[in-house]
C-alpha cells in the first residue's frame, strides 16, 4: 500500500519505457518494420552521428577531468583560508541557476565583433587589450567552439564537485595531517601522499557523477549553438532525430547507447549501495 | 622545516589562485546583471563595464518590456498606467506568463514526488515485505538511467491519452523522474532514525500510519526540506522535459523554453536577454541565499543523482 503509487510511477514512466525504447530501436522510421541492427549501423556510420560521438568523447575527457581536479584544488585551497564560506558560495552559485540562464551569461561573454569595432564580450575585450591579437568568434570558429561550450559546462559543475570533495576532505582526521606536518612534510607532499589516497572513493563518486552528466549534456548545446558548426552531442542528436526527422527508431538506438554507457555506473552504484547496507 | 619565506610565498599564492578563480566564477554573472539595467543601444554597442562611468544611465526598461512583451512600456509616459502593466505581465505576450507557468509546473512537481516518495521510503526503510531488497536495488539502479530512454514511449503514450502539452502530463513526468532520487534519499534518512523510537510506539499500540505520520515525518522535516529545494530547483531549471512534453506554446511554456526561444530568434530580442535571464534566476538565487545549507545537504546526501 505504501509502495503502490511509487510502483505505479516507476513502472509506467521508467521501466516500461526502457523496455519499449529498446524494442523500438530495432524498428524503422514509422516504428512498424523490423530493421534489425539498421539503426545502430546508422548511428556508428553516419557522419553527423560520428561527429556527435566524437564531441561527446571530448566532453567526457575534458569536462570530467577539469571539473573534478579543479573542484579538488578549490576544496583544498578554500580549506586554508578565512573566507572559505564566501569563496565556496561564489563558485557553487552557478549550480542554482538553469543551464539556459548560464548559457545567456556566457553568450555575452563570448560575443564577437570584428576587429576594429569595440568588443562587447568581455573575453574579446580582454584579448583586444593585447596588441596584435585578433578577436575570436568563440561559438562560430570550429577550432574553439566545442571548447567554449565545455568551458560553460565546467563553470556550472565545478561547484558541485567542490562541495562534495570539500566534505570528503573535512572527513580526513586532523591528527593525520598534523602528524605529517610535524614530521616535516610539505603541503605538496601532504596533498599527493595523504589527501589524494584518502579521498579516493569520494573522487571516484564525483567523477562517475560527472560522467553521467556529460553523457546526457543537452541544454548548453541546444541553447548556445543548437548543435550547429560541429558542436553536436549525442543527446542533441537524439532530440533532432525525434522532433526534426521523426525517426523514432534511430532516436531510440541513440538512447539505448546512452543507457549502455551508464550500465557500468549502475553496477558500481548497486555494489556500493550493497556494501553500505552490510556495514549498517 | 620549510623556511618561513617559502611558506609565506605559498600562502600568497593560495590567495592569488583562489581569488582569481572566484572572479572567474562571479564576473560573468555580474556582467549580465549590469547589462540588464542598460538601454538597448548601450547593450549592443559597448561592453557592460563601460556602464560604470559617470553619468550613470541605468534603466529598468528591459525588465518592463520583457515581462509585458510590449516595447512601448519602455517609454516613461506609458508607465502611468500601472494597472494595465500588471494585467499584461500576467496575461500578455511577455515573460510574466512564462514565470507563472514555471511556478505552475514546479510547485506540484515538487510536492507530488515528495509525498509519493516518503510513503515508499518509509516502507523500504522500516517495513518487511517480499521483494523489498530487489525494489531497493531497482531504485538505486534507476538513479542514473538517462531520461532519454523514456522520452519516446511516454510521448507516444501521452499522444493517446491527450496529456501532451498539458501541465498534468508534465507534473506526472517530473514526479516519476524525481522519484528514484527522492526515494533513495528519504529512505537513507528514515533508516538513520533510531530504531527504539518506533518500537516503543508500536508497543504502545500505534499503527504503522501513526508512526509514519506522527514520528517519522516530523523528525525528517530538515531532510524533506533539502529534498524539496533540490527537486524544486531541478524542475524550475529544467529545459528538456518541458520541451518534450509541453512544447513551446506560450500558454504553457516555462521560463527556460521562453528564454531559449528568445535566444534563437536573436537580433531583435538581444537587449532583453540579460533581464530575462535574471528574472529566471531570481527565485533560485533567493532560495540559494536563504536556504543554502539545506541545498548543500541535499546534494551531499545523494551524490549519485544523474
Amino acid at each position: 500500500m505504501y509502495m503502490g503509487s511509487a510502483l505505479f510511477f516507476l513502472t509506467v514512466y521508467l521501466i516500461y519505457p526502457i523496455v519499449n525504447t529498446a524494442y523500438l530501436s530495432f524498428l524503422g522510421k514509422g516504428s512498424k518494420a523490423f530493421t534489425g541492427l539498421g539503426n545502430y549501423w546508422y548511428v556508428f556510420t553516419n557522419a553527423d552521428m560520428l561527429g556527435a560521438l566524437k564531441n561527446n568523447l571530448l566532453w567526457l575527457v575534458l569536462f570530467t577531468s577539469i571539473t573534478v581536479s579543479l573542484g579538488l584544488v578549490i576544496a583544498v585551497l578554500t580549506d586554508k583560508v578565512r573566507y572559505e564560506a564566501a569563496a565556496k558560495a561564489m563558485i557553487f552559485l552557478p549550480m542554482a541557476i538553469s543551464f539556459v540562464a548560464a548559457s545567456v551569461i556566457w553568450r555575452f561573454m563570448f560575443e564577437f565583433r570584428p576587429a576594429g569595432i569595440p568588443q562587447i564580450g568581455l573575453l574579446n575585450a580582454l584579448l583586444s587589450t593585447f596588441p596584435g591579437i585578433q578577436p575570436v568568434a568563440w561559438l562560430v570558429n570550429t577550432k574553439v567552439n566545442n571548447f567554449a561550450l565545455i568551458g560553460v559546462g565546467i563553470w556550472i559543475w565545478t561547484g558541485f564537485c567542490m562541495v562534495i570533495l570539500s566534505a570528503g576532505l573535512k572527513g580526513i582526521p586532523l591528527e593525520i595531517l598534523e602528524a605529517a606536518r610535524i614530521d616535516g612534510a610539505s603541503e605538496w607532499q601532504i596533498f599527493w601522499r595523504i589527501i589524494l589516497p584518502m579521498m579516493r572513493t569520494t573522487i571516484i563518486v564525483v567523477a562517475t557523477t560527472m560522467i553521467i552528466i556529460v553523457l546526457k549534456v543537452f541544454d548548453i548545446v541546444y541553447v548556445m549553438t543548437n548543435g550547429n558548426l560541429g558542436t553536436e552531442v549525442i543527446a542533441n542528436r537524439m532530440y533532432k532525430e525525434m522532433f526534426n526527422y521523426h525517426h523514432f527508431g534511430r532516436a531510440s538506438a541513440i538512447a539505448v547507447i546512452l543507457l549502455l554507457a551508464v550500465i557500468p555506473v549502475i553496477a558500481f552504484n548497486v555494489r556500493r549501495f550493497r556494501a553500505q547496507e552490510v556495514v549498517q | 622545516m620549510i623556511p618561513k619565506a617559502a611558506r609565506r610565498l605559498s600562502r600568497s599564492l593560495t590567495h592569488i589562485v583562489l581569488i582569481s578563480i572566484c572572479l572567474m566564477w562571479t564576473v560573468p554573472s555580474f556582467g549580465l546583471l549590469a547589462n540588464s539595467f542598460r538601454s538597448q543601444r548601450d547593450i549592443v554597442t559597448t561592453g557592460w563595464w563601460k556602464a560604470f562611468k559617470t553619468p550613470f544611465a541605468f534603466t529598468v526598461d528591459n525588465y518592463v518590456e520583457v515581462l509585458t512583451g510590449h516595447p512601448e512600456y519602455g517609454k516613461e509616459e506609458a508607465l502611468e498606467n500601472r494597472r494595465s502593466i500588471l494585467k499584461d505581465i500576467v496575461t500578455g505576450q511577455g515573460m510574466g506568463r512564462a514565470f507563472l507557468n514555471s511556478l505552475i509546473i514546479a510547485i506540484p512537481s515538487t510536492l507530488i514526488p515528495i509525498l509519493v516518495a516518503s510513503f515508499a521510503a518509509y516502507a523500504l526503510a522500516w517495513m518487511r515485505f517480499p521483494g523489498r531488497d530487489l525494489l531497493l536495488i531497482i531504485v538505486v539502479g534507476l538513479l542514473v538511467v538517462p531520461l532519454q530512454m523514456t522520452l519516446i514511449p511516454i510521448l507516444r503514450l501521452y499522444g493517446v491519452l491527450h496529456l501532451a502539452g498539458t501541465f498534468l502530463g508534465v507534473w506526472l513526468a517530473h514526479t516519476a523522474y524525481g522519484l528514484p532520487y527522492a526515494i533513495y534519499l528519504l529512505r537513507n534518512f528514515f533508516r538513520a532514525l533510531p530504531r527504539d523510537l518506533f518500537e516503543s510506539a508500536y508497543l504502545d499500540g500505534a499503527s504503522e500510519f501513526v508512526v509514519f505520520y506522527r514520528i517519522v515525518v516530523p523528525l525528517s522535516i530538515p531532510s524533506i526540506a533539502s529534498l524539496a529545494i533540490f527537486q524544486f530547483l531541478w524542475v524550475w531549471n529544467d529545459l528538456l522535459v518541458a520541451l518534450i512534453y509541453l512544447g513551446g506554446t506560450r500558454d504553457v511554456a516555462p521560463l527556460t523554453i521562453h528564454i531559449s526561444s528568445m535566444m534563437s530568434s536573436l537580433g531583435e530580442n538581444w537587449h532583453l536577454l540579460p533581464a530575462g535571464a535574471f528574472i529566471s534566476m531570481m527565485l533560485p538565487l533567493i532560495i540559494f541565499a536563504t536556504l543554502q545549507p539545506y541545498f548543500v545537504r541535499g546534494i551531499l546526501a545523494g551524490s549519485v543523482k544523474g
